[in-house]
Protein backbone atom coordinates (compact mmCIF):
# COMPACT_ATOMS: atom_id res chain seq x y z
CA UNK A 1 0.00 0.00 0.00
CA UNK A 2 1.10 3.61 -0.55
CA UNK A 3 -0.15 6.59 1.68
CA UNK A 4 -0.10 10.33 0.61
CA UNK A 5 0.12 12.05 4.07
CA UNK A 6 -1.07 15.88 3.42
CA UNK A 7 0.31 18.33 6.19
CA UNK A 8 0.04 21.77 7.28
CA UNK A 9 2.44 24.31 8.57
CA UNK A 10 0.36 26.58 11.37
CA UNK A 11 0.68 28.24 14.06
CA UNK A 12 1.91 26.06 17.25
CA UNK A 13 -1.05 25.14 19.63
CA UNK A 14 0.24 26.27 22.36
CA UNK A 15 1.29 29.93 21.34
CA UNK A 16 -1.57 32.54 22.54
CA UNK A 17 -2.48 34.40 19.11
CA UNK A 18 -2.96 37.79 18.73
CA UNK A 19 -5.35 39.87 16.36
CA UNK A 20 -3.66 42.01 14.26
CA UNK A 21 -4.99 45.71 14.84
CA UNK A 22 -5.79 46.64 12.17
CA UNK A 23 -8.13 43.26 11.42
CA UNK A 24 -6.39 41.74 8.72
CA UNK A 25 -5.78 38.08 10.55
CA UNK A 26 -3.44 37.52 13.40
CA UNK A 27 -0.10 38.14 14.12
CA UNK A 28 2.24 35.71 12.28
CA UNK A 29 5.38 37.70 12.49
CA UNK A 30 8.45 35.80 14.83
CA UNK A 31 5.29 33.26 16.07
CA UNK A 32 6.70 29.71 16.63
CA UNK A 33 5.19 27.53 13.72
CA UNK A 34 4.81 23.47 13.45
CA UNK A 35 2.80 20.80 11.76
CA UNK A 36 -0.62 20.87 12.38
CA UNK A 37 -1.03 18.69 15.60
CA UNK A 38 -3.90 16.25 13.48
CA UNK A 39 -1.71 16.07 10.73
CA UNK A 40 0.98 14.28 13.21
CA UNK A 41 -1.35 12.10 14.17
CA UNK A 42 -2.11 11.06 10.43
CA UNK A 43 1.76 10.74 9.62
CA UNK A 44 2.29 8.72 12.82
CA UNK A 45 -0.89 6.31 11.68
CA UNK A 46 1.32 5.98 8.10
CA UNK A 47 4.27 5.29 9.87
CA UNK A 48 2.79 2.70 12.17
CA UNK A 49 1.12 0.74 9.44
CA UNK A 50 4.43 0.62 7.47
CA UNK A 51 6.06 -0.57 10.58
CA UNK A 52 2.99 -3.49 10.42
CA UNK A 53 4.11 -3.92 7.05
CA UNK A 54 1.17 -2.76 5.54
CA UNK A 55 2.46 -0.01 3.53
CA UNK A 56 5.26 0.08 1.26
CA UNK A 57 5.80 4.24 0.53
CA UNK A 58 4.93 7.49 2.78
CA UNK A 59 4.63 10.40 0.74
CA UNK A 60 4.38 13.51 2.72
CA UNK A 61 2.95 17.07 0.91
CA UNK A 62 2.50 20.20 1.91
CA UNK A 63 1.27 23.07 -0.07
CA UNK A 64 2.19 26.74 0.48
CA UNK A 65 5.35 28.80 1.33
CA UNK A 66 9.12 27.63 1.34
CA UNK A 67 9.22 27.30 5.06
CA UNK A 68 6.51 24.63 4.82
CA UNK A 69 9.55 22.41 4.12
CA UNK A 70 10.04 22.12 7.71
CA UNK A 71 7.11 20.39 8.14
CA UNK A 72 7.86 18.13 5.40
CA UNK A 73 11.03 17.61 7.07
CA UNK A 74 9.49 16.94 10.74
CA UNK A 75 7.14 14.09 8.79
CA UNK A 76 10.47 12.76 7.14
CA UNK A 77 11.82 12.83 10.68
CA UNK A 78 9.04 11.01 11.85
CA UNK A 79 9.10 8.29 9.10
CA UNK A 80 7.59 8.97 6.39
CA UNK A 81 9.68 8.20 2.72
CA UNK A 82 9.57 11.55 0.82
CA UNK A 83 8.15 14.63 0.69
CA UNK A 84 6.10 16.76 -1.99
CA UNK A 85 6.31 20.72 -1.97
CA UNK A 86 3.52 22.06 -3.64
CA UNK A 87 5.19 25.92 -3.54
CA UNK A 88 2.86 28.91 -3.28
CA UNK A 89 2.76 32.08 -1.44
CA UNK A 90 -1.11 32.40 -1.41
CA UNK A 91 -3.46 31.33 0.88
CA UNK A 92 -5.59 28.35 -0.28
CA UNK A 93 -8.71 27.68 1.58
CA UNK A 94 -9.49 24.05 1.86
CA UNK A 95 -11.44 23.39 -1.75
CA UNK A 96 -7.94 24.76 -3.41
CA UNK A 97 -6.27 22.68 -1.58
CA UNK A 98 -8.15 19.58 -2.27
CA UNK A 99 -7.71 20.37 -5.74
CA UNK A 100 -3.86 20.60 -5.66
CA UNK A 101 -4.62 17.26 -3.55
CA UNK A 102 -6.38 15.52 -6.34
CA UNK A 103 -3.34 16.67 -8.66
CA UNK A 104 -1.03 14.56 -6.80
CA UNK A 105 -3.41 11.75 -6.06
CA UNK A 106 -3.44 11.73 -10.00
CA UNK A 107 0.33 11.44 -10.10
CA UNK A 108 1.07 9.61 -7.31
CA UNK A 109 -1.76 6.61 -7.23
CA UNK A 110 -1.83 6.19 -3.13
CA UNK A 111 -4.14 3.61 -2.15
CA UNK A 112 -5.02 5.46 0.91
CA UNK A 113 -4.89 9.23 2.01
CA UNK A 114 -4.49 10.15 5.90
CA UNK A 115 -4.95 13.74 7.26
CA UNK A 116 -5.70 15.77 9.85
CA UNK A 117 -9.36 16.37 10.43
CA UNK A 118 -9.13 19.83 11.20
CA UNK A 119 -5.83 22.71 10.94
CA UNK A 120 -5.74 24.28 14.13
CA UNK A 121 -5.90 27.57 12.23
CA UNK A 122 -8.83 28.18 10.38
CA UNK A 123 -10.61 25.29 12.13
CA UNK A 124 -12.07 24.51 8.80
CA UNK A 125 -12.46 20.69 8.87
CA UNK A 126 -13.33 20.23 5.43
CA UNK A 127 -9.84 19.29 3.50
CA UNK A 128 -10.74 15.16 3.65
CA UNK A 129 -13.99 15.35 2.91
CA UNK A 130 -13.83 17.59 -0.17
CA UNK A 131 -10.99 15.62 -1.41
CA UNK A 132 -12.99 12.36 -1.12
CA UNK A 133 -15.54 13.98 -2.56
CA UNK A 134 -13.58 15.13 -5.82
CA UNK A 135 -11.97 11.77 -6.10
CA UNK A 136 -14.92 10.35 -5.44
CA UNK A 137 -13.63 7.93 -3.23
CA UNK A 138 -15.20 6.81 0.17
CA UNK A 139 -14.54 8.83 2.99
CA UNK A 140 -13.68 7.83 7.10
CA UNK A 141 -13.74 11.06 8.78
CA UNK A 142 -12.71 11.82 12.32
CA UNK A 143 -11.23 8.23 12.75
CA UNK A 144 -10.05 6.94 15.54
CA UNK A 145 -9.22 3.02 14.87
CA UNK A 146 -7.99 2.01 11.33
CA UNK A 147 -8.51 -2.10 10.48
CA UNK A 148 -7.44 -3.05 7.16
CA UNK A 149 -8.17 -6.42 5.41
CA UNK A 150 -9.03 -8.00 1.96
CA UNK A 151 -8.67 -4.17 0.49
CA UNK A 152 -10.81 -2.51 2.83
CA UNK A 153 -10.74 -0.70 5.74
CA UNK A 154 -13.10 -0.72 8.73
CA UNK A 155 -13.10 3.18 9.90
CA UNK A 156 -14.28 3.83 13.69
CA UNK A 157 -15.20 7.59 13.50
CA UNK A 158 -15.55 9.57 16.51
CA UNK A 159 -19.42 10.84 16.07
CA UNK A 160 -20.74 13.34 18.26
CA UNK A 161 -23.26 10.17 19.67
CA UNK A 162 -19.66 8.02 20.25
CA UNK A 163 -18.57 5.65 17.57
CA UNK A 164 -19.55 4.86 14.64
CA UNK A 165 -17.76 1.76 12.58
CA UNK A 166 -17.86 1.95 8.35
CA UNK A 167 -16.17 -0.77 6.32
CA UNK A 168 -14.95 1.53 3.37
CA UNK A 169 -13.33 -0.14 -0.50
CA UNK A 170 -9.83 1.30 -1.06
CA UNK A 171 -8.59 3.84 -2.21
CA UNK A 172 -10.06 5.99 0.62
CA UNK A 173 -9.72 8.89 2.62
CA UNK A 174 -9.45 8.98 5.98
CA UNK A 175 -9.31 12.10 8.55
CA UNK A 176 -7.42 11.28 11.72
CA UNK A 177 -9.08 12.30 15.22
CA UNK A 178 -7.21 12.72 18.65
CA UNK A 179 -7.27 9.57 19.99
CA UNK A 180 -6.29 7.37 16.83
CA UNK A 181 -2.49 7.17 18.19
CA UNK A 182 -0.19 9.57 20.24
CA UNK A 183 2.06 10.74 18.09
CA UNK A 184 5.98 10.01 18.39
CA UNK A 185 8.87 12.66 19.40
CA UNK A 186 11.21 12.86 16.88
CA UNK A 187 14.98 11.19 17.82
CA UNK A 188 17.98 13.76 16.93
CA UNK A 189 19.44 10.91 14.38
CA UNK A 190 16.16 10.61 12.28
CA UNK A 191 16.20 15.15 12.03
CA UNK A 192 19.79 14.04 10.25
CA UNK A 193 17.90 11.13 8.00
CA UNK A 194 15.37 13.59 6.94
CA UNK A 195 17.84 15.95 5.58
CA UNK A 196 19.04 13.28 3.16
CA UNK A 197 15.51 12.20 2.15
CA UNK A 198 14.16 13.68 -0.92
CA UNK A 199 11.76 16.39 -1.27
CA UNK A 200 10.33 17.76 -4.75
CA UNK A 201 9.12 21.13 -5.20
CA UNK A 202 6.48 21.84 -7.67
CA UNK A 203 5.28 25.26 -8.07
CA UNK A 204 1.99 25.43 -8.00
CA UNK A 205 1.53 27.05 -11.53
CA UNK A 206 2.79 24.07 -13.15
CA UNK A 207 0.01 22.27 -12.14
CA UNK A 208 -2.57 24.31 -13.85
CA UNK A 209 -5.25 24.26 -11.14
CA UNK A 210 -7.68 27.16 -10.58
CA UNK A 211 -7.38 28.04 -6.63
CA UNK A 212 -8.67 31.30 -6.66
CA UNK A 213 -10.35 31.85 -3.61
CA UNK A 214 -14.19 31.85 -3.48
CA UNK A 215 -14.31 33.44 0.33
CA UNK A 216 -12.61 36.71 1.09
CA UNK A 217 -12.24 37.37 4.92
CA UNK A 218 -13.15 41.00 5.68
CA UNK A 219 -12.09 41.53 8.75
CA UNK A 220 -10.43 39.61 12.13
CA UNK A 221 -11.69 40.97 15.15
CA UNK A 222 -11.12 40.00 19.12
CA UNK A 223 -13.49 37.44 20.46
CA UNK A 224 -15.97 39.04 22.49
CA UNK A 225 -14.58 39.66 26.11
CA UNK A 226 -16.26 37.98 29.38
CA UNK A 227 -16.67 40.25 31.98
CA UNK A 228 -14.61 39.27 35.12
CA UNK A 229 -16.15 37.50 37.60
CA UNK A 230 -15.13 36.50 41.17
CA UNK A 231 -13.53 34.74 43.97
CA UNK A 232 -16.04 32.17 45.93
CA UNK A 233 -14.24 31.44 49.97
CA UNK A 234 -16.59 28.35 50.29
CA UNK A 235 -18.92 25.77 48.85
CA UNK A 236 -22.05 27.49 50.31
CA UNK A 237 -20.74 31.27 49.24
CA UNK A 238 -21.03 29.55 45.98
CA UNK A 239 -24.11 28.02 46.59
CA UNK A 240 -26.11 31.11 47.73
CA UNK A 241 -24.50 33.25 44.32
CA UNK A 242 -25.39 31.01 42.01
CA UNK A 243 -28.98 30.68 43.83
CA UNK A 244 -29.78 34.10 44.55
CA UNK A 245 -27.71 36.68 42.61
CA UNK A 246 -27.06 34.45 38.93
CA UNK A 247 -30.25 32.70 39.80
CA UNK A 248 -29.21 29.54 37.56
CA UNK A 249 -30.05 27.02 39.88
CA UNK B 1 -35.00 30.32 -4.73
CA UNK B 2 -35.20 29.00 -1.07
CA UNK B 3 -32.65 27.92 1.34
CA UNK B 4 -32.42 24.24 1.85
CA UNK B 5 -31.57 22.88 5.59
CA UNK B 6 -30.44 19.66 5.66
CA UNK B 7 -32.33 17.45 8.60
CA UNK B 8 -30.31 15.78 11.04
CA UNK B 9 -32.35 12.83 12.90
CA UNK B 10 -31.77 9.08 13.67
CA UNK B 11 -35.34 8.25 11.57
CA UNK B 12 -36.57 8.64 14.82
CA UNK B 13 -36.64 11.81 15.79
CA UNK B 14 -34.72 15.12 14.83
CA UNK B 15 -31.82 16.28 16.36
CA UNK B 16 -32.30 19.44 18.26
CA UNK B 17 -29.37 20.96 16.35
CA UNK B 18 -31.85 20.88 12.87
CA UNK B 19 -33.69 23.48 14.68
CA UNK B 20 -31.02 25.66 15.53
CA UNK B 21 -29.96 25.66 11.40
CA UNK B 22 -33.26 26.39 10.83
CA UNK B 23 -32.80 29.88 12.80
CA UNK B 24 -29.89 30.61 10.79
CA UNK B 25 -31.39 30.05 7.83
CA UNK B 26 -34.22 31.90 8.15
CA UNK B 27 -31.51 34.81 9.10
CA UNK B 28 -30.84 34.45 5.25
CA UNK B 29 -34.05 34.25 4.07
CA UNK B 30 -37.54 33.94 4.99
CA UNK B 31 -38.36 30.85 2.43
CA UNK B 32 -36.97 27.82 4.07
CA UNK B 33 -37.07 24.02 2.95
CA UNK B 34 -36.10 21.11 4.70
CA UNK B 35 -34.45 17.70 3.51
CA UNK B 36 -35.31 14.69 5.58
CA UNK B 37 -32.88 12.03 4.28
CA UNK B 38 -33.44 8.94 5.79
CA UNK B 39 -34.97 5.22 5.84
CA UNK B 40 -38.48 4.46 8.20
CA UNK B 41 -38.32 8.19 8.17
CA UNK B 42 -41.69 9.23 7.80
CA UNK B 43 -42.55 10.63 11.41
CA UNK B 44 -39.30 13.05 11.33
CA UNK B 45 -40.74 14.62 8.62
CA UNK B 46 -43.76 15.31 10.16
CA UNK B 47 -42.10 16.76 12.79
CA UNK B 48 -40.05 18.59 10.36
CA UNK B 49 -43.43 19.97 8.57
CA UNK B 50 -44.97 21.66 11.62
CA UNK B 51 -41.32 23.87 12.81
CA UNK B 52 -42.15 27.48 12.21
CA UNK B 53 -40.77 29.02 9.44
CA UNK B 54 -40.65 25.80 7.35
CA UNK B 55 -42.20 25.92 4.16
CA UNK B 56 -41.22 22.89 2.58
CA UNK B 57 -40.26 19.22 3.38
CA UNK B 58 -38.30 17.16 1.44
CA UNK B 59 -38.94 13.72 2.12
CA UNK B 60 -36.57 10.86 0.57
CA UNK B 61 -37.28 7.27 2.38
CA UNK B 62 -35.08 4.81 1.12
CA UNK B 63 -32.88 2.36 2.40
CA UNK B 64 -29.81 4.11 0.68
CA UNK B 65 -30.28 6.40 3.52
CA UNK B 66 -30.70 4.19 6.75
CA UNK B 67 -27.42 5.65 8.18
CA UNK B 68 -25.85 9.03 7.31
CA UNK B 69 -23.65 8.11 4.98
CA UNK B 70 -21.65 11.27 3.64
CA UNK B 71 -20.72 9.31 0.27
CA UNK B 72 -24.60 8.82 0.11
CA UNK B 73 -26.56 11.88 1.25
CA UNK B 74 -24.02 14.17 -0.81
CA UNK B 75 -25.01 12.81 -3.98
CA UNK B 76 -28.57 13.23 -3.38
CA UNK B 77 -28.29 16.71 -1.68
CA UNK B 78 -26.28 17.86 -4.81
CA UNK B 79 -28.93 16.38 -7.47
CA UNK B 80 -31.54 18.55 -5.74
CA UNK B 81 -29.49 21.75 -4.84
CA UNK B 82 -30.49 23.00 -7.75
CA UNK B 83 -33.39 24.93 -6.67
CA UNK B 84 -31.49 26.65 -3.71
CA UNK B 85 -29.85 29.36 -3.33
CA UNK B 86 -28.24 27.78 0.09
CA UNK B 87 -27.80 24.81 1.79
CA UNK B 88 -27.34 24.59 5.69
CA UNK B 89 -26.38 21.86 8.12
CA UNK B 90 -25.57 22.07 12.00
CA UNK B 91 -22.31 22.37 12.40
CA UNK B 92 -22.26 18.53 14.13
CA UNK B 93 -20.43 15.56 13.61
CA UNK B 94 -23.25 14.98 10.75
CA UNK B 95 -22.81 18.19 9.17
CA UNK B 96 -19.37 18.28 9.04
CA UNK B 97 -19.28 15.20 7.51
CA UNK B 98 -21.28 15.66 4.89
CA UNK B 99 -21.49 19.28 3.64
CA UNK B 100 -17.55 19.62 2.42
CA UNK B 101 -18.20 16.46 0.46
CA UNK B 102 -21.18 17.98 -0.97
CA UNK B 103 -18.57 21.25 -2.18
CA UNK B 104 -16.37 19.13 -4.03
CA UNK B 105 -19.57 17.62 -6.12
CA UNK B 106 -21.38 21.68 -6.95
CA UNK B 107 -17.71 23.17 -7.07
CA UNK B 108 -18.54 25.16 -3.69
CA UNK B 109 -15.83 26.28 -0.94
CA UNK B 110 -18.14 25.60 2.14
CA UNK B 111 -18.36 27.41 5.32
CA UNK B 112 -17.98 26.58 8.18
CA UNK B 113 -19.14 26.91 12.02
CA UNK B 114 -20.50 30.13 11.49
CA UNK B 115 -22.06 32.02 14.40
CA UNK B 116 -23.71 34.95 13.03
CA UNK B 117 -25.16 35.43 9.52
CA UNK B 118 -24.57 39.24 8.00
CA UNK B 119 -25.87 39.16 5.05
CA UNK B 120 -27.06 36.16 2.77
CA UNK B 121 -23.19 35.95 1.33
CA UNK B 122 -21.29 37.47 4.26
CA UNK B 123 -20.83 35.68 8.05
CA UNK B 124 -18.93 35.09 11.10
CA UNK B 125 -16.88 32.44 12.27
CA UNK B 126 -14.39 31.49 14.99
CA UNK B 127 -11.05 30.87 14.16
CA UNK B 128 -7.98 29.86 15.87
CA UNK B 129 -10.29 27.84 18.67
CA UNK B 130 -12.38 31.05 19.22
CA UNK B 131 -9.35 33.41 20.09
CA UNK B 132 -10.36 35.44 16.74
CA UNK B 133 -13.46 36.05 15.20
CA UNK B 134 -13.72 36.37 11.22
CA UNK B 135 -15.88 38.04 9.06
CA UNK B 136 -15.54 36.00 5.71
CA UNK B 137 -17.92 37.12 2.34
CA UNK B 138 -18.28 34.30 -0.39
CA UNK B 139 -18.08 35.17 -4.07
CA UNK B 140 -19.54 31.12 -4.82
CA UNK B 141 -23.18 31.13 -6.83
CA UNK B 142 -24.01 28.74 -4.33
CA UNK B 143 -23.62 28.43 -0.59
CA UNK B 144 -23.11 25.86 1.52
CA UNK B 145 -22.87 26.85 5.43
CA UNK B 146 -22.40 24.46 8.56
CA UNK B 147 -23.86 26.84 11.83
CA UNK B 148 -23.04 26.35 14.93
CA UNK B 149 -25.98 25.44 16.85
CA UNK B 150 -25.21 27.21 20.09
CA UNK B 151 -24.93 30.84 18.37
CA UNK B 152 -28.68 30.23 16.91
CA UNK B 153 -32.00 29.96 19.02
CA UNK B 154 -33.82 26.94 17.98
CA UNK B 155 -36.50 27.54 16.06
CA UNK B 156 -40.03 26.70 17.55
CA UNK B 157 -40.83 23.26 17.24
CA UNK B 158 -44.71 24.03 16.60
CA UNK B 159 -46.80 26.22 14.67
CA UNK B 160 -45.69 25.36 11.17
CA UNK B 161 -47.89 23.87 8.73
CA UNK B 162 -45.61 22.96 5.63
CA UNK B 163 -46.30 20.63 2.71
CA UNK B 164 -44.36 17.11 2.89
CA UNK B 165 -42.96 16.28 -1.09
CA UNK B 166 -41.22 12.72 -1.50
CA UNK B 167 -38.10 13.49 -3.64
CA UNK B 168 -36.17 10.44 -5.57
CA UNK B 169 -33.25 9.10 -4.42
CA UNK B 170 -29.83 9.54 -5.95
CA UNK B 171 -28.70 6.26 -7.63
CA UNK B 172 -27.68 3.25 -5.47
CA UNK B 173 -23.76 3.28 -4.05
CA UNK B 174 -23.14 0.02 -3.99
CA UNK B 175 -20.72 -1.77 -1.90
CA UNK B 176 -17.58 1.15 -1.58
CA UNK B 177 -19.27 1.98 2.08
CA UNK B 178 -20.73 -0.54 4.34
CA UNK B 179 -21.84 0.85 7.89
CA UNK B 180 -20.60 -1.82 10.35
CA UNK B 181 -21.87 -0.96 13.59
CA UNK B 182 -22.48 2.06 16.07
CA UNK B 183 -21.54 2.48 19.46
CA UNK B 184 -23.87 5.03 21.51
CA UNK B 185 -23.19 6.54 24.28
CA UNK B 186 -26.60 5.61 26.40
CA UNK B 187 -27.30 8.40 29.24
CA UNK B 188 -30.62 9.40 30.42
CA UNK B 189 -29.31 12.87 30.99
CA UNK B 190 -29.60 15.48 28.63
CA UNK B 191 -28.03 16.05 25.57
CA UNK B 192 -24.79 17.73 26.20
CA UNK B 193 -24.24 20.69 23.32
CA UNK B 194 -28.26 21.58 24.34
CA UNK B 195 -28.67 20.92 28.35
CA UNK B 196 -29.64 23.77 30.66
CA UNK B 197 -26.61 23.21 33.05
CA UNK B 198 -23.75 21.12 31.84
CA UNK B 199 -21.24 20.19 34.83
CA UNK B 200 -17.56 18.98 33.35
CA UNK B 201 -14.39 16.98 35.05
CA UNK B 202 -10.82 17.14 33.64
CA UNK B 203 -8.11 15.20 34.70
CA UNK B 204 -8.36 16.53 38.18
CA UNK B 205 -10.95 13.68 39.10
CA UNK B 206 -7.89 10.79 38.30
CA UNK B 207 -10.69 8.40 37.22
CA UNK B 208 -13.53 6.83 35.97
CA UNK B 209 -14.66 5.60 39.46
CA UNK B 210 -14.26 9.46 40.52
CA UNK B 211 -16.26 10.57 37.66
CA UNK B 212 -19.20 9.12 39.86
CA UNK B 213 -18.85 12.51 41.98
CA UNK B 214 -19.43 14.64 38.54
CA UNK B 215 -22.66 12.67 37.77
CA UNK B 216 -23.83 12.04 41.36
CA UNK B 217 -24.03 16.52 41.27
CA UNK B 218 -25.28 16.16 37.40
CA UNK B 219 -28.33 14.26 38.79
CA UNK B 220 -28.90 16.77 40.88
CA UNK B 221 -29.18 19.59 39.31
CA UNK B 222 -30.29 17.54 35.73
CA UNK B 223 -27.37 18.44 34.16
CA UNK B 224 -25.41 16.97 31.34
CA UNK B 225 -21.82 15.87 31.93
CA UNK B 226 -18.73 16.66 29.80
CA UNK B 227 -15.56 16.31 29.73
CA UNK B 228 -12.06 17.62 28.92
CA UNK B 229 -9.45 16.08 26.46
CA UNK B 230 -7.03 14.45 29.27
CA UNK B 231 -10.47 12.93 30.80
CA UNK B 232 -11.34 11.50 27.89
CA UNK B 233 -8.13 10.55 26.72
CA UNK B 234 -7.20 8.90 30.23
CA UNK B 235 -10.35 6.47 29.52
CA UNK B 236 -12.28 8.63 32.38
CA UNK B 237 -15.24 9.02 29.98
CA UNK B 238 -16.52 7.91 26.64
CA UNK B 239 -15.03 10.30 23.53
CA UNK B 240 -18.51 11.91 23.06
CA UNK B 241 -18.14 13.86 26.62
CA UNK B 242 -15.59 15.80 25.41
CA UNK B 243 -15.56 19.93 25.05
CA UNK B 244 -13.39 21.97 22.96
CA UNK B 245 -12.02 23.28 19.74
CA UNK B 246 -12.08 19.54 18.35
CA UNK B 247 -15.04 18.38 20.55
CA UNK B 248 -18.10 19.70 21.70
CA UNK B 249 -19.16 23.52 21.60
CA UNK B 250 -21.93 24.11 24.05
CA UNK B 251 -23.14 27.02 25.59
CA UNK B 252 -25.06 26.77 28.64
CA UNK B 253 -26.88 28.78 31.27
CA UNK B 254 -24.34 27.07 34.10
CA UNK B 255 -20.85 25.24 33.02
CA UNK B 256 -19.07 23.56 36.17
CA UNK B 257 -15.24 23.02 35.21
CA UNK B 258 -13.83 20.72 37.45
CA UNK B 259 -10.09 20.15 37.70
CA UNK B 260 -9.97 21.10 34.47
CA UNK B 261 -6.96 23.61 33.84
CA UNK B 262 -8.74 25.66 30.84
CA UNK B 263 -6.20 25.26 28.00
CA UNK B 264 -7.37 27.31 25.18
CA UNK B 265 -8.58 24.57 23.29
CA UNK B 266 -10.68 23.95 25.85
CA UNK B 267 -12.11 26.93 26.28
CA UNK B 268 -12.82 27.05 23.04
CA UNK B 269 -15.54 24.49 23.70
CA UNK B 270 -17.78 26.79 26.68
CA UNK B 271 -16.28 30.21 26.65
CA UNK B 272 -19.81 31.08 25.57
CA UNK B 273 -22.07 29.46 28.52
CA UNK B 274 -23.76 32.41 30.70
CA UNK B 275 -22.38 31.65 33.82
CA UNK B 276 -18.91 29.93 34.36
CA UNK B 277 -18.26 28.09 37.87
CA UNK B 278 -14.66 26.59 38.18
CA UNK B 279 -13.46 24.30 40.89
CA UNK B 280 -9.69 24.28 40.91
CA UNK B 281 -6.93 23.57 43.58
CA UNK B 282 -4.23 25.41 41.42
CA UNK B 283 -5.25 29.77 41.91
CA UNK B 284 -3.31 30.37 38.84
CA UNK B 285 -4.98 27.99 36.72
CA UNK B 286 -6.46 29.87 33.42
CA UNK B 287 -9.82 28.46 33.87
CA UNK B 288 -10.15 31.42 36.58
CA UNK B 289 -9.93 33.77 34.26
CA UNK B 290 -13.32 33.13 32.03
CA UNK B 291 -15.06 31.95 35.25
CA UNK B 292 -17.75 34.28 36.86
CA UNK B 293 -17.08 32.12 40.01
CA UNK B 294 -14.13 30.50 41.15
CA UNK B 295 -13.78 28.24 43.88
CA UNK B 296 -9.72 27.50 44.68
CA UNK B 297 -9.98 24.15 46.58
CA UNK B 298 -9.94 20.54 46.24
CA UNK B 299 -12.57 19.07 44.68
CA UNK B 300 -12.79 15.98 46.47
CA UNK B 301 -13.62 18.09 49.36
CA UNK B 302 -15.91 20.71 47.04
CA UNK B 303 -18.21 18.19 45.11
CA UNK B 304 -19.66 16.26 48.25
CA UNK B 305 -20.39 19.56 50.11
CA UNK B 306 -21.83 20.62 46.68
CA UNK B 307 -23.85 17.43 46.31
CA UNK B 308 -25.06 18.12 49.95
CA UNK B 309 -26.09 21.51 49.82
CA UNK B 310 -28.29 21.13 46.75
CA UNK B 311 -30.28 18.29 48.86
C1 LIG C 1 -5.01 19.66 18.50
C2 LIG C 1 -5.50 19.72 19.91
C3 LIG C 1 -6.85 19.72 20.13
C4 LIG C 1 -7.34 19.76 21.42
N1 LIG C 1 -8.69 19.77 21.60
C5 LIG C 1 -9.17 19.82 22.88
C6 LIG C 1 -10.58 19.86 23.13
O1 LIG C 1 -11.41 19.85 22.20
N2 LIG C 1 -11.00 19.90 24.42
C7 LIG C 1 -10.12 19.91 25.49
O2 LIG C 1 -10.57 19.93 26.66
N3 LIG C 1 -8.81 19.88 25.28
C8 LIG C 1 -8.31 19.82 24.00
N4 LIG C 1 -6.95 19.75 23.82
C9 LIG C 1 -6.08 19.54 25.01
C10 LIG C 1 -5.76 20.79 25.81
O3 LIG C 1 -4.65 21.43 25.24
C11 LIG C 1 -5.42 20.38 27.26
O4 LIG C 1 -4.34 19.49 27.26
C12 LIG C 1 -6.58 19.74 28.02
O5 LIG C 1 -7.74 20.54 27.89
C13 LIG C 1 -6.22 19.60 29.48
O6 LIG C 1 -7.24 18.92 30.19
P1 LIG C 1 -7.39 19.15 31.76
O7 LIG C 1 -7.64 20.58 32.03
O8 LIG C 1 -8.38 18.16 32.26
O9 LIG C 1 -5.97 18.66 32.33
P2 LIG C 1 -4.81 19.50 32.98
O10 LIG C 1 -4.37 20.61 32.12
O11 LIG C 1 -3.81 18.49 33.42
O12 LIG C 1 -5.49 20.15 34.25
C14 LIG C 1 -5.93 19.44 35.37
C15 LIG C 1 -6.38 20.48 36.38
O13 LIG C 1 -6.94 19.83 37.49
C16 LIG C 1 -6.54 20.52 38.66
N5 LIG C 1 -6.61 19.55 39.75
C17 LIG C 1 -5.90 18.39 39.91
N6 LIG C 1 -6.28 17.75 41.03
C18 LIG C 1 -7.25 18.50 41.61
C19 LIG C 1 -8.02 18.38 42.80
N7 LIG C 1 -7.88 17.33 43.62
N8 LIG C 1 -8.92 19.35 43.09
C20 LIG C 1 -9.07 20.43 42.27
N9 LIG C 1 -8.37 20.59 41.13
C21 LIG C 1 -7.47 19.64 40.81
C22 LIG C 1 -5.15 20.99 38.38
O14 LIG C 1 -4.82 22.10 39.21
C23 LIG C 1 -5.23 21.35 36.90
O15 LIG C 1 -5.57 22.71 36.73
C24 LIG C 1 -6.45 19.77 22.52
C25 LIG C 1 -5.08 19.78 22.29
C26 LIG C 1 -4.59 19.77 21.01
C27 LIG C 1 -3.12 19.78 20.79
Amino acid sequence: MKILVPVKRVIDYNVKVRVRQDGSGVETVNVKMSMNPFDEIAVEEAIRLQEAGRAEEIVAISIGAPQCQETIRTALAMGADRGILVETEQDLEPLGVSKVLRECVDRESPDLVIMGKQAIDDDCNQTAQILAGLLDWPQGAFASTLKFSDGRVDVTREIDGGLETLSLLLPAVISADLRLNEPRYVKLPNIMKAKKKPLDTIPIEELGIDVAPRVSTIKVEEPPARSGGIMVASVEELVDKLKNDAKVI
Amino acid sequence: MPVLVIAEHDNQALKPATLNTITAALAIDAEVAVLVAGYGCGGVSQSAAVIAGVDRVLLCDHESYLHPLAENLADLIAAIAGGYTHVLAPASTFGKNVLPRLGALLDVSPISDIVAVQSPDTFVRPIYAGNAMATVKTSDQKILVTARPTAFAAASAEGGAAAVEAVEPAAEPGDRVRFVGQELTRSERPELTSARVVIAGGRGLGSSENFKLIEELADKLGAAVGASRAAVDAGYVPNDYQVGQTGKVVAPELYIAVGISGAIQHLAGMKDSKVIVAINKDEDAPIFQVADYGLVGDLFDALPKLSAALD
